[in-house]
């Protein structure tokens, strides 16, 4: 059964709206405005790489295991990248223990679509002998605290990890064997995607919407930019309508977002991935 | 895993691997309130381990023909994400994850008045973000901060700690590579005050006279580990007992 | 065998408060002649009694409690709502109604929908029931405008202030009308969106500084400020 603390006050909903008229938000903030992101890389020990990102209270883990095994039968050549994610119950009294539901999968496609796409990995890079083995990437995603906006923190948690993500250096013998040398390698990443979530209420758009936000706000888009401002993925979500103008809009506000995201938060993990 | 080439755990000036003394505790560092949304919420740094424990409830029972009229119902999710261990774990609970989560809450429960809050349930997430080791016993530590955090009224906290056998030798506190090769595990807990134990699982071999042994000093870890537990609480409060004296002065 | 706590000395739960002929006060439990803490708290004792004022804990109902609730669903017999505590309340048809409800005539989604915010009473409870609130007393009822916030209930004595200094001077400068519920839930409301939000960014700053020196000054300067923009 859907539980109650989903339900969101009717003079809240009221308030946001209202508040939008004047271009406030209710914490203070610009329609523009993304709340304090915050990027720790490299805290799991047993992962290859991993990332801690909060945006605002919204915390998101992600950490990156790469291990081997068989390609798919229509891309021998090429690595496998598979995203996962998991609302775990700690984070929101609304989510409950259990296998990933709609939810949870659609937000690990809409990662995915994102990484996969701006062909963030270079998967080919990740083939050991075509059509039978190669390097799987997997990008568990772990929500830690919910308070909105988990699409952006988790497309954000996932390039900060696989930016920050090393494997053991290796050789292929002429057989396809598989030899591990001693030291590490940077997983060959070469795009650097960002989701941007809008929500459109009354006409009006705003950036990063809050939890309460996006309970409120009928129109909902996710799109995922690439470092040359390429549109890689998009997702409207919710039952609210767009207009081609709204979209085009939409994109416009993404594309900047994402340039100020990439340059200002994640320059300094690409500076680092591109020295090793 | 280069773990296959070690055959002693144990150093020739009787030190282990990590060049702890036989009743040396790994590091530890713990944390109170780290998470927002929880109602108690507490992360614990124990060697390599890195859990967090978050607290909801007491709070309505679903499916509701779980509650209980007498009493509040405790109910655990331990849990390990699959970059936690050395090769990747898949996300579905396995059994061991199970069995986890039953003889924590069958742990803590103790500790807590549940007849305060009949038809209610208390939930524990526990998420293991790194592992080498007696997570539960972390996982057991920290779950008692989370619930002194969530403002649950409790009877005594819960401290944890195993003890067990590696080269023939009582020691505590294994870590992975320990607790892999070692002859013998022995994680217990207990409720510091009145010294009773909660938790108390054994595998491997043990002589009674060993188990003896292991069971003093695993009790002698425990106690440090409510030493640093009593800390923890302290300092994230002392914070807040400041404050309410500042407002009276004001 | 005698011991007593200092008063307001900061205490886990287990911790010894006392030994010896004492009585167990709110938040503390006896085993023999000893008295323990079950919160995290301050310390204190009056005469014999030896008691814990918490410094973090759950909203529990107490009769008499004024508190701010919400409308989550509706049954034949009246309203649940949740109070921000363990159990939801039951507001009666016949209590909104002040007679007895008649479903053939009476529509109660005209009265409260969910999503509707009362401020409401606690009449009964006794742990094996639900709560039961009452909206019939003056000044309780239905919320039709402003805004609620949850705010972490060890910071409300800081947003109360010393004898209402803080919030009065919210108030007052603010205009708006601010109300306290038991259960940890805030409610402003002014005769505009802007007012509101400097309230309430007032109320977040408080809760955000609960712990800095001369607030009550920082709050004041920050909402002549914002008013003169």
């Amino acid at each position: 059964m859907s539980n109650s603390y989903g339900i969101m006050e009717s003079i809240k909903r009221k308030k946001i709206s209202e508040l939008l008229k004047y271009d406030k938000r209710l914490d203070g903030r610009g329609l523009m405005d993304f709340r304090k992101i915050k990027i720790e890389t490299g805290m799991i020990g047993t992962a290859a790489g991993s990332a801690l990102v909060s945006l605002g209270n919204t915390k998101v883990m992600t950490g990156i295991k790469v291990e081997t095994g068989t390609p798919f039968t229509d891309k021998p050549k090429s690595g496998v990248l598979t995203t996962n994610v998991e609302l775990t119950p700690l984070a929101s009294p609304n989510f409950e223990a259990g296998p990933p539901r709609e939810k949870a999968i659609e937000m690990a496609r809409v990662v995915d679509r994102g990484i996969r796409e701006a062909k963030a990995i270079d998967l080919s890079k990740l083939c050991i002998d075509p059509g039978k083995l190669v390097f799987i990437v997997y990008v568990d995603i772990y929500v830690l605290n919910h308070d909105g906006n988990l699409f952006d923190a988790f497309a954000l948690s996932a390039i900060s990890a696989l930016l920050n993500a090393k494997m053991k250096k290796y050789t292929v013998k002429k057989n396809g064997e598989l030899k591990y040398g001693k030291g590490y390698i940077k997983l060959p990443v070469q795009n650097y995607p960002v989701e941007i979530s809008i929500g459109k209420l009354d006409g009006k758009m705003i950036v990063d919407p809050s939890l309460e936000e996006e309970a409120v706000v009928d129109g909902l888009i996710t799109i995922a930019i690439g470092k040359k401002g390429e549109i890689c993925a998009m997702q409207k979500r919710k039952t609210g309508v767009f207009s081609v103008e709204d979209i085009l809009l939409a994109i416009t506000i993404a594309q900047k977002k994402a340039k100020e995201i990439r340059e200002n938060i994640l320059g300094e993990l690409i500076a680092k991935n591109k020295k090793a | 895993m280069s773990n296959k080439k070690i055959t002693k755990l144990l150093k020739k000036n009787g030190l282990r691997l990590d060049n702890r003394k036989f009743d040396e505790l790994r590091s530890i560092k713990m944390e109170i309130g780290v998470l927002e949304k929880a109602n108690g919420s507490a992360y614990i740094e124990w060697g390599k381990n890195k859990i967090i424990a978050a607290i909801y409830g007491p709070r309505e029972v679903h499916p509701r023909r779980l509650s209980l009229t007498d009493k509040a119902l405790v109910r655990c999710r331990y849990h390990m994400t699959p970059f936690s261990t050395d090769e990747r774990k898949r996300p579905a609970p396995s059994r061991r994850e199970v069995e986890l989560s039953k003889v924590i809450a069958t742990a803590v429960e103790p500790i807590i008045f549940t007849e305060f809050y009949p038809r209610t349930v208390i939930d524990i997430f526990i998420e293991v973000l790194e592992s080498d080791g007696g997570t539960r016993c972390a996982a057991l530590t920290v779950t008692s901060l989370a619930l002194a955090d969530a403002g649950i009224p409790l009877k005594d906290l819960v401290a944890a700690c195993a003890a067990g056998k590696i080269d023939g030798k009582i020691v505590l506190d294994m870590n992975g590579i320990e607790d892999q090769l070692g002859e013998a595990d022995l994680p217990i807990a207990i409720t510091p005050r009145n010294k009773e134990i909660t938790l108390l699982q054994m595998d491997g071999t043990f002589t009674k006279e060993e188990f003896k042994k292991a069971l003093n000093l695993a009790i002698e870890g425990c106690e440090k580990i409510y030493d640093i537990q009593k800390e923890a609480l302290r300092k994230e409060y002392i914070i807040v007992k400041e404050e309410t004296e500042k407002i009276e002065e004001e | 065998m005698q011991y007593l706590v200092e008063k307001r000395q900061l205490v886990i739960p287990g911790e010894l408060l006392a030994e010896g002929d004492y009585k167990s006060g709110k938040n503390t439990y006896q085993e023999e002649n000893r008295i323990y803490s079950s919160l995290i708290g301050l310390a204190n004792h009056i005469e014999k009694n030896v008691f814990v004022v918490a410094i973090k804990t759950g909203y529990m109902p107490v009769v008499g409690d004024l508190v701010i609730g919400k409308v989550i669903d509706m049954r034949l017999s009246g309203w649940i709502i949740d109070i921000n505590a363990p159990y939801k309340a039951m507001l009666f048809t016949s209590d909104a109604f002040g007679r007895s409800f008649n479903a053939r005539k009476d529509e109660m989604s005209d009265f409260l929908k969910v999503g509707d915010l009362i401020f409401a009473k606690i009449s009964a409870f006794d742990r094996t029931r639900d709560p039961i609130v009452t909206i019939r007393d003056q000044g309780l009822g239905k919320v039709n405008r402003g805004h609620v916030i949850k705010i972490t209930s060890t910071k409300i004595p800081r947003l109360i202030g010393k004898k209402g200094s803080m919030v009065n001077m919210v108030k007052r400068e603010t205009g708006c009308q601010i109300t306290i519920g038991q259960n940890g839930l805030v409610l402003v409301s002014g005769k505009n969106v802007e007012v509101e939000a400097l309230a309430i960014l007032a109320i977040r700053t408080i809760e955000k500084n609960a712990h800095t020196l001369g607030l009550t000054d920082k709050i004041s300067n920050l909402l002549k400020k914002e008013e003169g923009d």
